[in-house]
């Protein structure tokens, strides 16, 4: 029994190896390059980034006269 | 056999999915060697013999076989000459093609590709909101789609719906368990997912009548073998996702309760999982205490990609905005960043000074930074394209167990062993 199960396993490590080295991979280059297009275009729409003040969490300012 | 005893061994039994390409059962490799699991005593399915007998899945279809068929039918699948040694010759070099491809691409690092642009500004993030009212350690939390409101779960085993703004609580249920380790709020609003050391997963629909009593209208949804460490709605209040400490992850559907795919790859407890953001398809992601990260198919069962550069448990993943790539937060003390393109780790986000785990990660809306919890107390914002650390974000008197960004990313929740959830913008 335990040959049959350890030569399942190998069989199914083997698999997925053969699998994972069948796709497709890009530079990283060009992936990084994606990634930085992707954040500053979204980055105006990112409160946390912009730190804009119309947060809903932060207390709004009130302006007085001294 | 109940139905609840099939489903737990389906889940229990296999390495692999069933619904792999040659259709045979996979008995589990860890038995040991002399016994197995005899359920019944009977005719074989296959030879009709009257034997002790295995109950299998074949095609999702139950049958009972004996041992001697089992083994037959391992060995039909192989072909001729392959024996155990040219097995392991052969996961050897696949293994090293594979890191030779990976290399192979590598041509440059995130942070030199980011270096033309414009540096962040000084980050002023405070204290916002103190949700108190948790009798013990917070464990885990969620945000529902509407920004304000959110669900979090502790030890005492209470699972609390808070308003945010307002910093009331709107339900509180106290589940049959301590250590609630996962909870999720429907896509809906209309329901909370739960669940830790009862090793389910129960949805509890949330009415608008405060008095009441969400435990009664409690359903059962997923059944493990082991705790629930997390747990996600897919788009829908249909299905739901989880991982559990038995080293598997399911998908089931929430009316029948019935297992649609069960995931198996991790070779020890998975701790995290995040599903890919819609447009990007049917993936999701898990991490665990075997230090990979795996990619996987909803609807196959497949892992496609796999990720072990880590050198500890990884207890947090989470997916990019675009869907591309993700980071991961660990024990080892980093939080890194894998392309799925590039299919390789692309970013590591460390200081010499932060030696504690990491426990929880998230991105703000853009991707631009990456929020980490880590059990020093502390939270570190990470500028993602540079590598360089923001900020440093103080307030909690104990580890930050869990952090999400809120669905709109004006503010993000951070949940900590100091019993409180803070709110941060």
């Amino acid at each position: 029994m335990s040959s049959s199960s350890n030569l399942i396993t190998m069989r199914k490590i083997v698999q997925q190896l053969r699998f994972e080295a069948k796709i497709n991979r890009v530079k990283v280059s060009q992936a990084a390059a994606d990634l930085q297009q992707f954040c500053l275009e979204n980055a105006q729409q990112d409160p946390l980034v912009t730190g804009m003040s119309s947060n809903p969490f932060k207390p709004p300012r009130v302006c007085s006269f001294l | 056999m109940s139905e609840r005893g099939v489903t737990l061994l389906s889940a229990c039994i296999s390495n692999g999915s069933f619904s792999c390409p040659q259709h045979w059962a996979c008995p589990p490799a860890e038995m040991c060697d002399q016994t197995f699991l005899a359920i019944t005593f009977g005719p074989c399915d296959c030879c009709s013999d009257t034997k002790p007998l295995m109950n299998i899945y074949l095609k999702n279809e139950p049958v009972n076989y004996c041992s001697l068929c089992v083994e037959r039918m391992a060995c039909q699948g192989l072909q001729p000459n392959e024996t155990l040694a040219t097995l392991k010759m052969e996961s050897e070099t696949l293994k090293t093609k594979l890191e030779e491809e990976r290399a192979k691409l590598h041509d440059v690092e995130l942070h030199q590709v980011a270096e033309r642009v414009e540096a962040l500004g000084q980050f002023v993030m405070k204290t916002r909101r103190t949700l108190k009212g948790h009798g013990n350690k917070v464990l885990c939390m969620d945000w529902c789609k509407d920004k304000r409101r959110i669900v979090s779960s502790s030890q005492d085993g209470k699972v609390i719906v808070w308003d945010a703004f307002t910093t009331n609580k709107e339900h509180a249920v106290t589940m049959p368990c301590t250590w609630v380790m996962a909870c999720a709020y429907a896509p809906s609003g209309c329901a909370v997912a739960c669940g830790g050391l009862d090793n389910k997963c129960s949805v509890y629909p949330l009415s608008l009548d405060k008095n009441e009593n969400l435990a009664a209208k409690k359903k059962s949804v997923a059944m493990h073998t082991n705790y629930l460490s997390a747990c996600s709605f897919t788009n829908s209040d249909m299905q739901i996702l989880t991982s559990s400490g038995d080293g598997t992850c399911a998908l089931w559907d929430v009316e029948s309760g019935q297992l649609l795919q069960s995931f198996h790859g991790h070779s020890a407890d998975v701790l995290c999982l995040d599903l890919a953001p819609s447009e990007t398809g049917n993936t999701f992601v898990s991490g665990g205490c075997d230090k990979k990260a795996n990619v996987w198919d909803m609807r196959s069962g497949q892992c496609i990609q796999s990720f072990e550069t880590h050198e500890s448990d990884i207890n947090s993943v989470r997916y990019y905005p675009s869907g591309d790539a993700f980071a991961s937060g660990s024990d080892d003390a980093t939080c890194r960043l894998y392309d799925l393109r590039a299919d390789r780790e692309v970013a590591i986000y460390s200081k010499e000074s932060i030696i504690f785990g990491a426990s929880s990660v998230d991105f703000s809306l853009s991707g631009r930074l990456l929020f980490g919890g880590y059990n020093d107390y502390t939270i570190n914002v990470w500028d993602v394209l540079k590598g360089t650390r923001v900020s440093i974000l103080f307030g909690h008197e104990n580890r930050v167990s869990t952090l999400r960004v809120s669905p709109d990313g004006t503010a993000f929740c951070s949940g900590s062993w100091d019993h409180t959830l803070r709110i941060w913008a």
